[in-house]
């Protein structure tokens, strides 16, 4: 078992990530936060307050998604459903995706079918927290990184927040 | 999570967990239906068929709606017009459909008991959508969902059936449902309605005074007078059978307190329900008609899953 960011650094990166997506942020085009369900939403949460530390008043829009029913394996894995949260239109926005961990990329396929049955944004982004660099099974990159980590198909990256640990962290499980 | 059956024959065979898992699954679908692209992807590579051997509009169109719904392929199939008509026998006509590579089966048959002999003999999942007067889970399942949505719990809710009771597949259902989750029966209607030993077989209290039970209840569960499936007179006219069974504004306005009023359709107005209550501010018949499709999803999606 290996730490890969510890508290303080994930807090850290957070901000950075933050920062990254504001320093993107066009008064041309609105910029809307979506986080991917279940765990996603510890990352977006985050995100979101840090984001609204820095702009005042804050109007960016937040919310939630959930892709169970867009899986490629829902005939082969039940995985149970979360709830969709999004009350405002996306179509012609810009929306960042948020999600803990970048791995197969099959997860981020998902929801950009179930983003795009919301409307037609003007440009989709990927925000994640760990990017596992290799055994991507599809072409998807992301455009905001906390941390990238090369790993073994073999090994686990366990992503832990206050909310159900006694600290956030990051492991590696060899 | 997954389900502890491979077909949806009866709620009789299923466990609170399995309720519960379909009961949550179908909020997230009631959720997918108010959105702009009302469908999902899930069982895009599944075909479904609908086999129909006797009458039905809500549970045809519900279970059309769930399927497409869900992106699945599905072929109808109604007794008029088919070869059933020439005497192909059951089995006969589903296993030549299934030859032609189909996963599942809703099955609506006269026969009480007809969707577990076909669960017997062929491998694909099977859906009961109503077995002559056995059960009919699915109308149990999404009147359930209508309850928890009104009340939040099933859980200690008083809930009377009234009415055809022997000839109901949505009674035995239901009744099978709600005790199975912690709600309490009563069952009302003229004696000749209600089966004899229902109290030593199921455990239901019985009520023969309708304003008693109505009284007693949080939730009214209106049954229809079945005349097709009654071979002798069980009572003398429907018109009796309203004045002594029948629920009317009147009726309910006498009891000092609010209840639900249910009714799965299609309804005898006049007979089991007056016009004043079906459209009235206490039924929920047309919430029932709406949530059967999230919860027919849900039914559908749980066994379309494979896993193990």
């Amino acid at each position: 078992m290996k730490t890969i960011l510890s508290q303080q650094q994930i807090g850290l990166t957070i901000k950075r990530l933050a920062h990254q997506i504001l320093e993107n942020y066009t008064q041309e085009i609105e910029t809307v936060i979506i986080g991917i369900q279940p765990r996603g939403i510890f990352l977006s949460d985050k995100i979101v307050a840090e984001i609204n530390k820095i702009i005042h008043p804050s109007s960016i829009k937040y919310g939630k998604l959930d892709i169970t029913f867009y899986r490629d394996d829902v005939r082969t894995e039940l995985h149970v459903a979360n709830k969709t949260e999004i009350s405002f239109d996306i179509e012609n926005k810009k929306v960042v995706l948020i999600d803990d961990v970048l791995w197969t990329g099959r997860t981020i396929r998902a929801a950009l079918d179930a983003l795009l049955d919301f409307g037609r944004p003007a440009k989709v982004e990927l925000c994640v927290l760990i990017d596992r660099r290799f055994n991507r099974e599809l072409p998807i990159q992301p455009d905001y990184t906390g941390r990238a980590i090369d790993t073994l198909v073999s090994e686990k990256v366990k992503v832990m927040w206050k909310e159900n640990n006694d600290k956030d962290e990051v492991i590696l499980i060899q | 999570m997954k389900l502890s059956t491979k077909h949806l024959l009866g709620i009789k065979d299923l466990t609170k967990e399995d309720i519960q898992l379909i009961l949550s699954t179908a909020i997230n679908f009631k959720d997918v239906l108010q959105r702009p692209v009302k469908k999902v992807p899930s069982l895009r590579d599944v075909t479904i068929v609908n086999l129909f051997y006797e009458n039905s509009t809500r549970t045809r169109i519900s279970f059309e709606l769930a399927e497409k719904r869900l992106s699945a392929d599905t072929i109808n199939f109604t007794v008029s017009g088919s070869s059933a008509a020439k005497g192909e026998t059951l089995l006969d006509t589903v296993n030549n459909i299934l030859s032609m590579k189909v996963d599942m089966v809703v099955m609506r048959h006269s026969v009480s008991g007809a969707p577990h002999f076909l669960a017997k003999h062929i491998p694909a999942a099977i859906v009961n959508a109503g077995d002559g007067i056995n059960e009919h889970p699915t109308q149990a399942l999404l009147d359930a969902y209508s309850m928890q949505e009104k009340f939040g719990n099933l859980e200690g809710l008083k809930v009377a059936i009234v009415g055809d009771i022997l000839h109901s597949r949505v009674a035995l259902s239901n009744i099978y449902l709600l005790q199975k989750m912690g709600a309490e029966v009563v069952v009302s209607g003229p004696p000749t309605l209600i089966p004899k030993y229902i109290t030593e077989a199921l455990g239901v209290k019985v009520e023969y005074n309708i304003k008693n039970a109505l009284q007693w209840c949080d939730v009214a569960n209106i049954l229809r007078i079945q005349l097709e499936r009654q071979n002798q007179p069980l009572f003398s006219s429907l018109r009796e059978y309203n004045l002594a069974y029948g629920i009317n504004k009147q009726l309910l306005e006498s009891l000092g307190k609010e209840i639900t009023i249910m009714h799965p359709g299609p309804i005898n107005r006049g007979v089991e329900l007056d016009s004043d209550v079906a459209d009235g501010p206490y039924s929920i018949i047309l919430n029932q008609v709406e949530n059967g499709v999230a919860v027919r999803m849900a039914v559908l999606y749980l066994l379309a899953n494979r896993e193990g």
